[in-house]
């Protein structure tokens, strides 16, 4: 089978991937601070950085996400079934026998289908939360104090046990997603292409391989 | 060229966050350094009253010298007759008894009691002469003592157990010749050793304060601001702001911090939101009693024991009574933290006569209201004063004994060490039934802490309260503290999938390298 060089992750997708992967290290590490699970920064500046952070990586989604749909990637995440059971059966059984990948990456589709449905419910649901839950827990005492009667949160305690479950989604995630990493074409396969943009892919049709010089 | 364009954009970008980082300038607050200023400026005194004629004549008594104040200030002892400090009750609103006339003259703590048939003592601390039990005192003019509050040589005494009057070695030409303003000592020679003795009540008015460093009060350091009292408790027509709970009981006429730091003196706007829901003094008060010790528990039922027939003390190594013959015993403490309630400026209280419905847990005197849901509830510092105090087990009141007598044989306890008799005399002063049982009950009472406000430096940072092990708030459990609380499912529940996740991944990688190893070493 022949192989190219592929140029999968523009510039901005491994801006955007890595300025996402420090700010929720930082926001995680601050954040069960916060929770009073260990003590570094000391509570005040925890909260300090940890909002300073959360504010960085709110305008990071914002231009994430016109990105996405101004290049059409966010199709990339639409979830698919297809072949879920070869990829699960592939995780399971398949990556311990040298078995190949299920799921051919290519450019138009560089997620396998639990991919997929992971990153779709991250971006619809569980950073969605974290968010919004944030945003309130950090500006919910507005209200009172401008003397908006009608808009008063009485309790931080919804919002802050929403934030927290969130959280450990979140860092159970990451503890996957940094495994998963290994489990490229080779152990660092996924990691050069996330930081070059450049990975070794199969050869398809051919007007898939002008496309992808193109863009280079 | 759009790579370059985009790594220009990151450093500026982090160029524009580090230089709005690291240019807070740590600059005090405007509000801050004009009030600095209004307090530095030097008071001069409109008059000089050592120059006016009708002072240099010869007083031979004190209401000598109130009728010839009266002269000029021909209306201010009304004012002053209409004032709490002259009349020791004032009219309050208590929620569930309707209007209360409440003051020294009926209430009852869990310190010396009560002021009832113990008049000519407690008068020491009485603006006026004279004082009996009878109450004819509260309508003679020229029986206000006008100089116990404006003697500005600092020489002006109350006599003990004079009802009242000051003491007969006086000058009280030279002490009428001074009258101004009053000063921190006017005020600190009856608040801060009430309660019979110095820092005995309130645990945060202290004669440390008449010479306070900046470290003991930073309003009042001599070193420092040089505040007096009168400059926070402002005075219009004889009637002072600032008002203390074990007396009060509604919302009116209090002092607090915003009324010259403003609801929002911090530069931090988090910290300045926490002013919604928690007082300045929680924060900025971390110990009270920082000079000398105050009382925290006293122990009537050891009153009374006698050594050769005659009463006796105890002492501790930093000379605080831990025992009196007359008032029983003591426990007293340093560097105190305070509790912390919610409160939200009422108050109820337990008045002469009220029958306790339950005996078998502590009466509260005072009952400071409010609660996290209240919006007119702020956390505030507290110094909680408890007392194991008699109580009429039968008709289920506390009992105002009779203490003070000038002679024996008149049923004052600190004559004649006599509970029963103590009792039966107090009691029948004060119009109450007593059945001739006495039984002692545990009581306690709220000060809150309003003074001895600490530099910034030594003020409480967040860890204090936002910890989850000895948050000084652990006992305020009706909200969710950020830092203090969490979920335990929640928090079960997480660790349980991190560390499932985790060692999911880990033993999917192990598998992985063994079986690696093992087909590389079948290749060979």
């Amino acid at each position: 089978m022949k192989t190219k060089q592929v140029y999968v992750y523009r510039a901005f997708e491994r801006f955007w991937h890595w300025m996402q992967a420090i700010l929720i290290f930082f926001l995680a590490f601050s954040g069960f601070e916060i929770h009073g699970s260990y003590t570094f920064f000391g509570f005040k500046d925890a909260v300090k950085y940890h909002n300073i952070a959360a504010y960085m990586l709110i305008i990071l989604i914002v231009f994430a996400i016109f990105w996405h749909f101004s290049t059409g990637e966010w199709r990339q995440y639409i979830p698919s079934f297809k072949n879920i059971a070869a990829q699960l059966n592939y995780y399971i059984f398949g990556i311990f026998k040298n078995a190949p990948h299920p799921t051919k990456k290519t450019v138009l589709s560089k997620l396998n289908p639990l991919q997929k449905l992971t990153y779709f419910g991250l971006k619809i649901l569980v950073i969605p939360v974290i968010v919004t839950s944030g945003l309130l827990y950090m500006l919910y005492r507005y209200p009172q104090r401008h003397g908006i009667e009608s808009l008063n949160i009485q309790s931080l305690e919804l919002i802050a046990i929403v934030h927290t479950i969130a959280a450990f989604f979140l860092l159970s995630f990451i503890v996957a997603h940094l495994y998963l990493i290994t489990t490229g074409e080779n152990v660092s396969s996924n990691l050069k292409a996330m930081i070059t943009g450049f990975e070794e892919l199969e050869e398809h049709e051919s007007i898939e391989k002008k496309s992808s010089t193109e863009i280079e | 060229m759009r790579k370059i364009v985009l790594i220009l954009a990151l450093i500026g970008l982090i160029i524009v966050i580090a230089v709005g980082f690291f240019s807070q300038k740590d600059y005090e607050p405007t509000t801050l350094m004009k009030l600095k200023e209004k307090y530095s400026k030097k008071y001069i005194s409109p008059v000089d009253h050592s120059k006016f004629s009708v002072l240099q004549q010869k007083f031979n008594s004190p209401q000598q010298v109130t009728t010839t104040c009266i002269n000029c200030h021909n209306k201010r002892h009304h004012e002053v007759m209409q004032s709490n400090h002259w009349n020791w009750e004032r009219e309050e609103y208590v929620e569930g008894r309707g209007i209360v006339y409440l003051g020294k003259k009926n209430a009852i703590n869990n310190f010396c009691i009560g002021t009832q048939g113990n008049e000519q003592s407690c008068a020491k601390c009485h603006i006026g002469y004279g004082m009996t039990s009878d109450g004819k005192i509260f309508t003679d003019s020229t029986n206000v003592d006008c100089l116990v509050c404006h003697d500005n040589s600092e020489t002006y005494a109350k006599a003990l157990e004079k009802g009242g009057a000051p003491e007969t070695s006086l000058d009280l030409n030279a002490i009428a010749q001074s009258v101004g303003k009053p000063k921190l000592s006017n005020c600190g020679v009856c608040h801060f050793f009430g309660g019979g003795g110095n820092n005995v009540k309130h645990g945060d008015l202290d004669m440390a304060m008449f010479d306070a460093t900046k470290d003991l009060d930073i309003h009042m350091a001599v070193d420092g601001a040089k505040l007096q009292c009168v400059d926070c408790h402002t005075t219009e027509n004889h009637n002072i702001s600032g008002k203390v709970y074990s007396l009060s009981s509604m919302n009116l006429n209090r002092n607090n911090c915003e009324q010259c730091h403003t609801e929002t003196p911090h530069e931090d706007n988090i910290l300045n939101e926490h002013s919604l829901k928690v007082a300045c003094q929680s924060c900025h008060i971390p110990t009270y009693a920082k000079g000398n010790s105050t009382k925290m528990y006293w122990d009537w039922s050891t009153a009374g024991k006698l050594k050769n027939g005659e009463p006796y003390e105890e002492d501790d190594s930093l000379g605080n009574h831990t025992y009196l013959s007359i008032k029983g015993s003591f426990v007293w403490e340093r560097n105190v933290e305070p509790d912390y309630i919610w409160f939200n400026g009422t108050a109820s209280h337990y008045l002469e006569g009220d029958i306790i419905t339950d005996t078998t847990k502590a009466l509260v005197l005072n009952q400071l209201h409010g609660s996290y849901n209240d919006d007119e509830s702020k956390i505030y510092p507290v110094k909680i004063h408890i007392a194991n105090q008699p109580f009429d087990p039968v008709n289920r009141i506390l009992i105002q004994p009779k203490l003070y007598s000038d002679k024996a044989g008149e049923g004052a306890f600190w004559k004649d060490f006599n509970w029963q008799t103590s009792a039966a005399a107090g009691m029948k002063e004060a119009n109450l039934p007593f059945s001739g049982k006495i039984s002692f009950i545990k009581t306690e009472m709220y000060w809150l802490v309003n003074h001895m406000v600490a530099t910034k430096e030594k003020t409480l940072d967040c860890n204090s309260c936002h910890t989850r092990d000895n948050s000084r708030l652990a006992n305020l459990k009706d909200f969710y503290l950020p830092g203090r609380d969490y979920s335990s499912i929640v928090e079960t529940g997480g660790v349980w999938m991190f560390i499932l996740t985790l060692a999911g991944v880990l033993l999917h990688g192990v598998v992985r390298i063994l079986l690696s190893i093992k087909s590389r070493k079948g290749v060979k």
